[in-house]
C-alpha cells in the first residue's frame, strides 16, 4: 500500500504527512511538484504549507503544477486524494472541489486545537469515523474562510458533501461552519485542519485524558488504507 | 549595466496587457478593511471604504495581436482570477 505525498516549493507539512502515512501502516512515497508520474501510488495527500508563497492566490499556482495533471486525472478516475489546508486550497483551485477559501474573517492567522463534528463517513478518508462524532484536530491558517455561491452551498448541503463542520468555535468565518468537503464519489476530501498533526501520542492536541495525547487524525490515514484493502 | 532597450526603466515602455482583478463586491476584503481603519485613524474621515485588488501586467516583445489579447482574456478568467471570489474588472492593451 503506497500513499504519495506531494511536495511543492513552499510546502511545509509534507514530512509530517509522510510520517502519518507510515504510522497508519502504509508506505509513504514522496512526490515532487514537477513529477510527471505518480510512481504507482494508491492514494495521494496534498499537504499543508504555502505552496509558491501563496502568490496570486493560495494554491492557484500549485494547481497548475505538472504533478497536478496526474493527480486530477487519478482523482477523476477514483483514486483517493486528501487535501489538507493548502492542499484543500489546491483542490479548490483545481476544481476537484467547489467554492473558494478567503482570508479569515477576523484577519488574523489562527493556530488552535479545533473541535470538529464528523458529518459524513462514506468517504475514502473518513470511513472509520462515526457520523456526529466530535474530534479534535489542530488548525493553523490565515486563509481558511470557506465560501461558495448559494446554489453551490445548497448542493453541498443537499447532497451531503460536507464532511466536517467546526464545533464550538468557527475559527475563520467559513459559511455554515464548513471545515471540510468531499466530492460526489467520496474519493476526494479537503479540509483546513491538519490531521497529520494528531497521529502520535505526545505530539497531538490536548485531550481530557492527557496533554498532547490526541490522535484523531490517524483515522484519516487508517480510513484510506481500510478502503483500499477492501476495494 | 546594459539592459535591452525594450526592457529598460522597468516596465514603462514595453507593450503590455494589463489585467485588473478585484475581490467580489459582496465579499469581505480584510486587507481593504485594515487600510480603511488606518485611514480613519489618520483623520481621513471622508474615506468611506477601501477595497484592494490586483493589477497584473503581461509583457510582450511586440504589440499584442488580436490572438494574444484573446489569450490574455482567457488567462485572466481561468488563472489570474478565481470566479468564486474575484471579478476581472478589465483587460486592456497598453503600448
Amino acid at each position: 500500500m503506497k500513499i504519495g505525498v506531494v511536495t511543492f516549493p513552499g510546502t511545509l507539512d509534507d514530512r509530517d504527512a509522510m510520517r502519518a502515512v507510515g504510522l497508519a501502516g502504509a508506505e509513504p512515497v514522496s512526490l515532487w511538484h514537477a513529477d510527471k508520474t505518480l510512481k504507482d501510488v494508491d492514494a495521494v495527500v496534498l499537504p499543508g504549507g504555502f505552496s509558491f508563497g501563496d502568490y496570486l492566490r493560495c494554491g492557484a499556482i500549485a494547481a497548475q503544477a505538472p504533478v497536478m495533471e496526474k493527480v486530477i486525472d487519478a482523482a477523476n478516475g477514483g483514486m483517493p486524494v486528501l487535501g489538507i489546508c493548502n492542499g484543500f486550497q489546491i483542490l479548490v483551485e483545481s476544481h476537484l472541489l467547489p467554492g473558494g477559501l478567503i482570508r479569515n474573517e477576523h484577519q488574523h492567522f489562527i493556530c488552535r486545537d479545533q473541535k470538529l463534528i464528523v458529518e459524513n463517513n462514506t468517504t475514502a478518508w473518513t470511513n472509520l469515523f462515526e457520523i456526529g462524532e466530535e474530534i479534535t484536530i489542530p488548525l493553523k491558517n490565515g486563509e481558511g474562510g470557506y465560501i461558495a455561491d448559494q446554489e453551490t452551498l445548497k448542493r453541498l448541503e443537499g447532497e451531503g458533501l460536507i464532511v466536517f463542520r467546526y464545533s464550538e468555535v468557527n475559527p475563520n468565518g467559513s459559511i455554515n461552519n464548513i471545515a471540510g468537503l468531499r466530492n460526489e464519489k467520496g474519493n476526494v476530501v479537503g479540509l483546513m485542519p491538519h490531521p497529520e498533526h494528531a497521529v502520535e501520542p505526545g505530539f497531538g492536541p490536548d485531550t481530557p485524558v492527557a496533554m498532547r495525547s490526541g490522535v484523531d487524525g490517524l483515522r484519516f490515514f487508517k480510513s484510506v488504507i481500510n478502503q483500499l484493502v477492501n476495494a | 549595466m546594459d539592459f535591452p532597450p525594450q526592457l529598460s526603466f522597468g516596465s514603462i515602455i514595453v507593450p503590455k496587457i494589463i489585467v485588473e482583478v478585484m475581490p467580489k463586491a459582496d465579499l469581505l476584503d480584510p486587507a481593504g478593511k485594515a487600510v480603511a481603519n488606518a485611514l480613519q485613524r489618520k483623520g481621513h474621515k471622508t474615506v468611506a471604504n477601501v477595497r484592494i485588488g490586483k493589477r497584473i501586467e503581461l509583457h510582450y516583445a511586440t504589440t499584442p495581436t488580436e490572438q494574444e489579447i484573446n489569450d490574455a482574456k482567457q488567462i485572466a478568467a481561468d488563472f489570474l482570477s478565481n470566479g468564486v471570489i474575484e471579478d476581472v474588472i478589465s483587460v486592456t492593451v497598453e503600448n
